[in-house]
């Protein structure tokens, strides 16, 4: 236990990455350069989102692609109240975590009992139902998606309809997310959940349900990509159904396997790494996707363990 | 009801369940035999109806397209085979996803390059741009009624090679065990890499047969591939039988969903409750039709045998 004062490569890293974060702000203020605010929000959302689906993928081998359903659900569930004049934040963000709640909970009931493959395509074609039951909804623009003229109200507690507000109330909910999922992947419940992805016949012989703490795990997860979806209705103002398109699905699973798979800050990096490569490389061909598709080959052949895994490789070799 | 309508809309559904057949078979087999998750099985439609669109043009002949474009998609499905997807099958099923999720980003940027962003209409030559009465009172166009014929024989021939013939053996020897059949010295190899090229024909065709209808577009294929995946799951995933008779299903059920869902609804709901649930209801339908299925089978209806 002598590792215990000596500070591993990624705690240092992330200490630095939370100071500049805290920082930011100021420097675009300073320079009147909202550009790389509005970066930031978008990457601290995403990160949110995809350390969410970590939990389920990285920590429970659960590979769900639709988790970007949770994102629009989060985001209609404040841009439907904000349609009917209703910007209760609180109430808002209710409705974004219990209707993403419960949404996981019915799919997962019948997506967890198929597993491999059928687990896959299920949850895949869970979120186009509900991204096809959105676009035929014309009283809330359907295709064209809806504008939320105000952001959720939060009364005298915070006013996040100045930026910088904003910034620091998606900063905080990033840290207190990953905090939660920290402490559920260090508390008994996370073990039988790791256990069940590595050895689910031994977890069920020692008397697990699995199956019910995975639903659980699922659900979980489910209502904090919900919360970042609101997040995500209010920093955008606008929603529309492209939020939940299965390539956003996909994204989802492309920075938490970029980041690497169960690690606490994995889903950071890889969000982090994602965003930038995007706004770079769109800024720099129109035939970006190429790009960014071969990369994503490239890691899936050669970069196993994503970002955190060269970090711990790095982390090892100095010590 | 207007059996008219009826029965032109049931004729439509048997067309959208022969194309999804055309695509989930090749989907199920490349799976069934390789353990292998396709995403990008839809990008191959795509290039199928860019190539037949650009064939078309040079030979002015509807029908040369196609000839030409069915072994181009085929080399094309065949060379990603050999360069990237070879190099994946002994990895797990979330690198297939998310590398074939590369793939269609690649594909979609390349047909960008190459036709740009709009899309291609397709001319049908004169004698397949018409109608025909099918029975009486009822007209039907040509060309929907030949791709139904097309995707009927195709599934006669593709059940004979299956059924009657060495390699269709092979193929259903490996989708029940793949190390039993390359122990027993096949080549699997040069068999994953022509099942994989066969595959990629079908899907192509699926995507010329649909072109002239809705012209050839840059993502074409990645909305109709995740009905063909609901199609292989409620089929059974390797199973060509559960294939075709869960993409018949399927279109079926929505198309007529989408057509006679809100008069149905209209005998349990007011007409105007009816007319906002219906259209988002038939958009689910298939959704509701697979997860239904799943809760009573969760192995889909047809789950090849030794698995």
């Amino acid at each position: 236990m002598g590792k215990a004062t000596r500070f591993t490569l990624h705690v240092k890293i992330a200490f630095v990455i939370l100071l500049i974060l805290f920082l930011l702000p100021i420097y675009t203020d300073l320079t009147d350069n909202g550009f790389y605010l509005d970066l930031v929000n978008r990457l601290m959302i995403l990160a949110i989102a995809a350390a969410s689906l970590n939990l389920i993928l990285g920590y429970g081998g659960m590979i769900s692609f639709g988790h970007a359903a949770y994102l629009g659900i989060g985001a209609y569930c404040v841009g439907i109240p904000a349609y009917y004049g209703v910007d209760n934040g609180p109430l808002q963000i209710f409705l974004a975590v219990a209707a993403s709640g419960i949404f996981a909970l019915i799919t997962g009931a019948i997506c967890l009992r198929t597993k491999g493959v059928y687990f896959i395509m299920i949850t895949m074609a869970f979120t186009q139902m509900v991204f096809f039951g959105i676009v035929s909804v014309e009283e809330y623009g359907g295709d064209d998606g809806l504008v939320i003229d105000n952001r959720s109200n939060f009364g005298s507690f915070i006013n996040i309809e100045d930026n910088i507000n904003l910034y620091y109330f998606i900063l905080i909910s990033l840290i207190v997310c990953l905090f939660l999922i920290h402490k559920i992947t260090r508390s008994r419940f996370g073990m039988v959940i790791e256990g069940s992805r590595s050895n689910e016949q031994r977890m069920r012989s020692i008397g697990f349900d699995t199956y019910r703490y995975r639903l659980i795990c699922y659900v979980i997860a489910g209502c904090i990509c919900g919360y970042a979806g609101a997040l995500l209705g209010n920093f955008t103002n606008f929603i529309s159904p492209e939020m939940m398109d299965w390539a956003a699905s996909g994204e989802l699973i492309f920075m938490v396997i970029l980041g690497g798979t169960g690690s606490l800050l994995g889903p950071v990096f890889g969000a982090a790494a994602f965003v930038i490569l995007e706004e770079w490389l769109s800024s720099l061909t129109l035939y970006w996707h190429f790009i960014f598709g071969a990369l994503l080959i490239m890691v899936v052949l050669f970069a196993r363990g994503g970002i955190s895994g060269i970090v711990t490789y790095l982390g090892n070799r100095k010590q | 009801m207007d059996w008219v309508l009826f029965v032109t809309q049931l004729l439509n559904g048997l067309q959208l369940g022969v194309l999804l057949f055309l695509l989930a078979s090749g989907l199920t087999l490349i799976f069934g035999i390789m353990d292998f998750v396709n995403l990008a099985h839809g990008s191959l439609y795509m290039i199928g109806a860019y190539f037949c669109g650009t064939f078309t043009d040079i030979t002015d002949s509807f029908l040369y397209g196609i000839i030409l474009a069915i072994p181009a998609t085929a080399v094309v499905g065949v060379i990603v085979e050999i360069i990237i997807i070879r190099r994946l099958y002994s990895q797990n099923h979330l690198d297939h996803v998310l590398a074939t999720f590369g793939l269609i980003l690649c594909f979609d940027a390349l047909v960008h390059f190459a036709w740009g962003p709009e899309g291609m209409a397709i001319p049908l030559p004169a004698i397949l741009d018409g109608q025909i009465e099918i029975f009486p009172d009822i007209v039907f166009p040509t060309f929907r009624l030949l791709i139904i014929t097309t995707g009927l024989t195709l599934a006669i021939i593709l059940y004979l090679v299956i059924t009657r013939t060495r390699s269709g053996m092979l193929i259903r020897a490996g989708a029940s065990n793949r190390t039993m059949i390359g122990a027993l010295g096949i080549d699997i190899k040069t068999l994953f890499t022509l099942v994989f090229g066969a595959g990629a024909a079908m899907a192509g065709l699926a995507g010329m047969m649909i072109s002239p209808i809705t012209e050839a577009s840059i993502g074409m294929g990645n909305d109709i591939i995740i009905v063909a995946f609901v199609v292989i799951i409620i089929g059974g995933i390797g199973s060509v039988k559960g294939a075709f008779i869960a993409a018949i299903l399927v279109g079926f059920i929505d198309t007529m969903g989408r057509s006679f869902l809100d008069t149905f609804l209209k005998l349990l709901l007011t007409a105007e409750s009816a007319e906002t649930a219906a259209p988002a209801l038939s958009a689910m339908l298939i959704y509701i039709l697979m997860a239904t299925i799943l809760i009573f089978r969760p192995q889909g209806l047809f789950p090849p045998r030794g698995r």
